[in-house]
């Protein structure tokens, strides 16, 4: 059985008080929880602070390019649709860089975890404004303040119908831990928005801004109500729901491949010598 | 014996539709047909032709004489009147397009009206066509009416019935009006001949060669590899993803392929250009991947339906920093064929990328041959498997090796863990920054493997004069009207085509000497389909040697024997 050990990795280059580190540790808390063996895991990562954690832990890992984490995701899902697969990504990485990717992996429903870790700013290229960046925020490259609205997940993937939406924070592990283990059981794609505080090039959004703003969304939340969860994925400022906003139980993309619906792509026998008959169709 | 029919009309009228089903009827009957269309950039309207050149010999060309012409609209007389040969004709309905024409190469056929009286109706107007076309060629129905039969099987008797009293409807009207047909057509009876385009037989390629995923963003000319193999899903199953983009596309192939599938992506150059980022990821990651790269007319969207062989030196040098990879580029369906499975065999073999660089000429022309040889294909499995795998105590997936090839397990099939990065990484596959280990991976990506691969590649192919004064040089789709123009030539002159297929690694001349080749011809031309002479510079870059002159063309459209033939000429008199 896998404890927290099995998946020790090599030493974090994060700046010492990241938000990373939480989640990495919550992360391996709650694969160890559901038994998941490091081997039987894959994780796909793009570019970015966030980016480099699988290399902090043990497991398949393929860490990509910027923005490109979905597709390599979504490749290896459709070949091997037994094997769980997480994505890993930065605001800018999957919000930025890769929209077009998120938008069509949540149209899939490819059964694929999304852990983003947002920290409202680009880390790993020193502070520039990302996608979620509050409006009017002041950086290197954004002179006069985030001129764009900052870009609400939550309300985008309900809007999109997205199979599992939810928010988590990395001041509260525990609960933290929790919507990771929901997100892995679900079945569907999952978007898992962690609220990250950048300790270094965030001088907003601060463990001291969440704190007192984050809440936990309480039982008499009905996540399967879209209406509900839209009014919940709206709220921002003064208080921050954390928890399950939305979910519903489309089929899968995996479910929906007929080539694929019983056995993974790469456990089927081809038969070169059956497949010559078809150069008969030519004649 | 060798004749060009051509099929002019607007998109939408069925002239693909006539074109296939004759050129079906022809392979059939045991003669070698070579088909290239023409066609615009819409769904209805304009001006296409489709085109088939028959013969009792082989042949990989198209013709600017035509000997019948199917005009299915005015248009199609004005445009291409010109082009008949001198016993030519011209076959039309002279009720549908509203006007007649009394000279005696025009035979008025009244397709709509034959198909009506004949049971059937206005829609089998282009069976009546294809009936009479067969008639005025003198040859019988009953191909044509096996083809209907295994067309209609589905849609029941009845439709196939009415098919078949139209076609033969078609065929007595032309038999009985035309006085001037004296075509001499083969009995058939010859051995069938398979009939298949670049496009196919690249899909046929990847299909036999284990290929399992193909995710891709349609573009033309390249779509239909992706239709034949989503054609063949099902029974084969082969997982066909329709991505949002091409950046998407290869980086899904390379997700599949890393999760131990033989993936492959397509596009042209546009959409290859997307792709770019991903080939670079699939050389650091070492995952093997191939890459189909149709070639259409550029800069930008460029002319979206033609042919053009102008992004050589794109996929050579695209993707950012230096790796080793493989193009090959086929002259001829057979060649797309074996090559797409040399490209599935190379790129697993050296956990690299392998472009099938083809065009939309080659794509989309359908040429006759005997058949295919399955006992050529390799099937070999390179990935770390079972047994290997398990005595493997400690598993590194890029871990330094004597010849460079890290062994490659699949995540999941064992205890080992399979660990890759777009970062330059160690061994394991973590990401490092040291300097030592760069100059040991890049000697691994790069410096150790492309000797190895350069000795898989083939030498160009020398057809013509063993000793040739004039040399014509050439790559890719090429191939048929290069080697039909040394024939003709043959008869005066002491002439050699020199084909390249496999591009590159640069052929070494060790396994046959070119540049002596090249060098004792008092004449070397390289002809090619772009402006700039592209392969001309990568031979100069390469080798040193170049050629005399050049012959390209760049206007959209491939090289007709006559075209080619008349630019030769031209040089050749200068001698
Ligand atoms: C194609 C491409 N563009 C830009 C970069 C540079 N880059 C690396 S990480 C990054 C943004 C990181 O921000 P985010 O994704 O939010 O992750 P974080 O570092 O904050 O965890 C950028 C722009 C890159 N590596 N590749
Ligand atoms: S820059 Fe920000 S996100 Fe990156 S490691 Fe430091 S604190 Fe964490």
């Amino acid at each position: 059985m896998p404890t927290f050990q099995s998946y020790e990795g090599q030493t974090p280059a994060w700046c010492p008080g990241c938000g990373n580190f939480p989640i990495l540790k919550t992360l391996k808390e709650a694969l160890a929880e559901l038994e998941i063996e490091p081997h039987q895991l894959t994780v796909v990562s793009g570019i970015g602070q966030a980016a480099k954690l699988p290399h902090y832990m043990k497991c398949n890992t393929f860490n990509g390019l910027h923005g490109r984490t979905l597709p390599v995701a979504t490749g290896i899902r459709l070949a091997n649709h037994e094997m769980p697969v997480i994505a890993v990504a930065g605001d800018g990485d999957c919000y930025g860089e890769g929209g077009n990717h998120l938008l069509h992996a949540i149209r899939r429903n490819i059964n694929v975890k999304l852990f983003v870790h947002d920290n409202q700013v680009y880390g790993l290229t020193k502070g520039q404004a990302s996608p979620t960046t509050m409006e009017g925020v002041v950086t290197k490259t954004q002179p006069f303040g985030s001129l764009s609205e900052a870009l609400n997940p939550m309300a985008m993937a309900v809007a999109l119908d997205c199979s599992f939406v939810a928010r988590g924070f990395a001041g509260d592990a525990e609960f933290l831990k929790g919507l990771m283990k929901e997100a892995l059981n679900h079945k569907g794609f999952a978007l898992l928005d962690i609220l990250q505080p950048c300790v270094t090039f965030n001088k907003v959004n601060t463990y001291q801004w969440y704190s007192g703003r984050v809440y936990r969304i309480g039982d008499d939340h009905d996540p399967f109500d879209r209406i509900e969860a839209f009014k919940k994925a709206l709220e921002w400022g003064e208080k921050i729901p954390t928890g399950i906003i939305y979910r519903n139980s489309r089929p899968t993309l995996e479910e929906r491949i007929p080539v694929i619906k019983d056995t993974p792509l790469i456990k089927q026998r081809f038969s070169f010598k059956e497949a010559e008959k078809e150069i008969q169709g030519f004649y | 014996m060798d004749y060009t029919i051509r099929i002019g009309g607007e998109a939408g009228q069925g002239l693909q539709t006539i074109g296939g089903v004759l050129a079906k009827v022809f392979a059939r009957s045991g003669l070698h047909v070579f088909t290239h269309q023409d066609y615009m950039s819409r769904i209805r309207g304009g001006h296409n032709f489709y085109q088939i050149r028959l013969s009792d010999r082989e042949v990989m060309s198209s013709r600017e004489k035509v000997d019948i012409l199917i005009a299915l609209d005015l248009n199609t007389i004005s445009i291409h009147r010109g082009s008949l040969s001198e016993e030519g004709i011209i076959i039309y309905d002279a009720a549908f397009i509203k006007k007649g024409f009394d000279s005696p190469e025009f035979l008025n056929i009244p397709f709509e009206a034959i198909a009506v009286e004949a049971g059937g109706n206005r829609i089998m107007a282009n069976t009546v066509a294809t009936g009479a076309v067969l008639g005025i060629l003198g040859m019988d129905l009953n191909i044509f009416e096996d083809i209907i039969r295994e067309r209609f099987s589905k849609k029941g008797e009845e439709i196939a019935g009415k098919n078949i009293a139209s076609a033969r409807a078609g065929f007595d009207h032309a038999v009985k009006v035309c006085t001037r047909c004296d075509f001499a057509v083969p009995e058939p009876g010859g051995t069938p001949l398979m009939l298949i385009n670049g496009n196919e037989a690249t899909g046929l390629g990847a299909l036999m060669s284990g290929c399992r995923f193909y995710a891709a963003y349609p573009m033309t000319p390249s779509t239909g590899i992706m239709i034949f193999l989503a054609s063949k899903a099902k029974e084969y199953g082969i997982v066909i993803e329709q991505a949002e983009d091409e950046i998407s596309a290869i980086n899904m192939a390379l997700g599949a392929s890393f999760a131990g599938t033989r993936a492959m992506t397509g596009s042209s150059g546009g959409g290859f250009a997307l792709m770019v980022e991903g080939l670079s990821l699939a050389a650091m990651t070492e995952t093997p991947i191939v890459i189909a790269e149709v070639q259409r007319p550029g800069p930008a969207t460029g002319l979206p339906t033609r042919t053009e062989q102008a992004d050589l030196l794109f996929v050579l040098h695209a993707g950012h920093g230096e790796f080793a990879r493989v193009v090959l580029a086929p002259g001829t369906p057979e060649q797309a064929f074996y090559l797409t499975n040399k490209a599935f065999d190379l790129a697993e073999k050296y956990q690299i990328p392998v472009f099938i660089l083809s065009d939309q000429h080659l794509a989309d022309s359908e040429w006759t041959f005997r058949g295919l040889d399955t006992g050529r294909l390799r099937h070999n499995d390179y990935k770390l498997r079972s047994e290997a795998l398990e005595s493997i105590s400690v598993y590194k997936r890029h871990r330094l090796t004597e010849n460079g090839i890290s062994p490659m397990a699949v995540p999941g099939e064992s205890g080992h863990l399979i660990v890759t990065d777009s970062d330059e990484h160690d061994e394991e596959g973590h990401m490092i920054e040291d300097a030592e280990t760069r100059i040991k991976m890049t000697q691994k990506r790069l410096l150790k493997k492309l000797p190895l691969i350069r000795q898989e590649i083939e030498p160009p192919l020398l057809y013509g004069s063993e000793r040739p004064d004039i040399v014509i040089a050439g790559w890719g789709s090429t191939y048929g009207v290069m080697k039909e123009a040394v024939d003709v030539f043959s008869g005066d002159y002491a002439i050699a085509m020199l084909h390249f297929s496999e591009l590159y690694p640069f052929p070494s001349t060790e396994k046959f000497d070119y540049l002596s080749v090249l060098g004792n011809a008092r004449l070397s031309l390289c002809i090619e389909n772009n402006a700039t002479g592209q392969f001309s510079r990568l031979m100069r870059a390469e080798t040193g040697y170049k050629f005399d002159a050049g012959i390209n063309k760049y206007d959209g459209r491939p090289f007709t024997l006559e075209g080619l033939s008349g630019e030769l000429d031209a040089h050749i008199s200068k001698l």
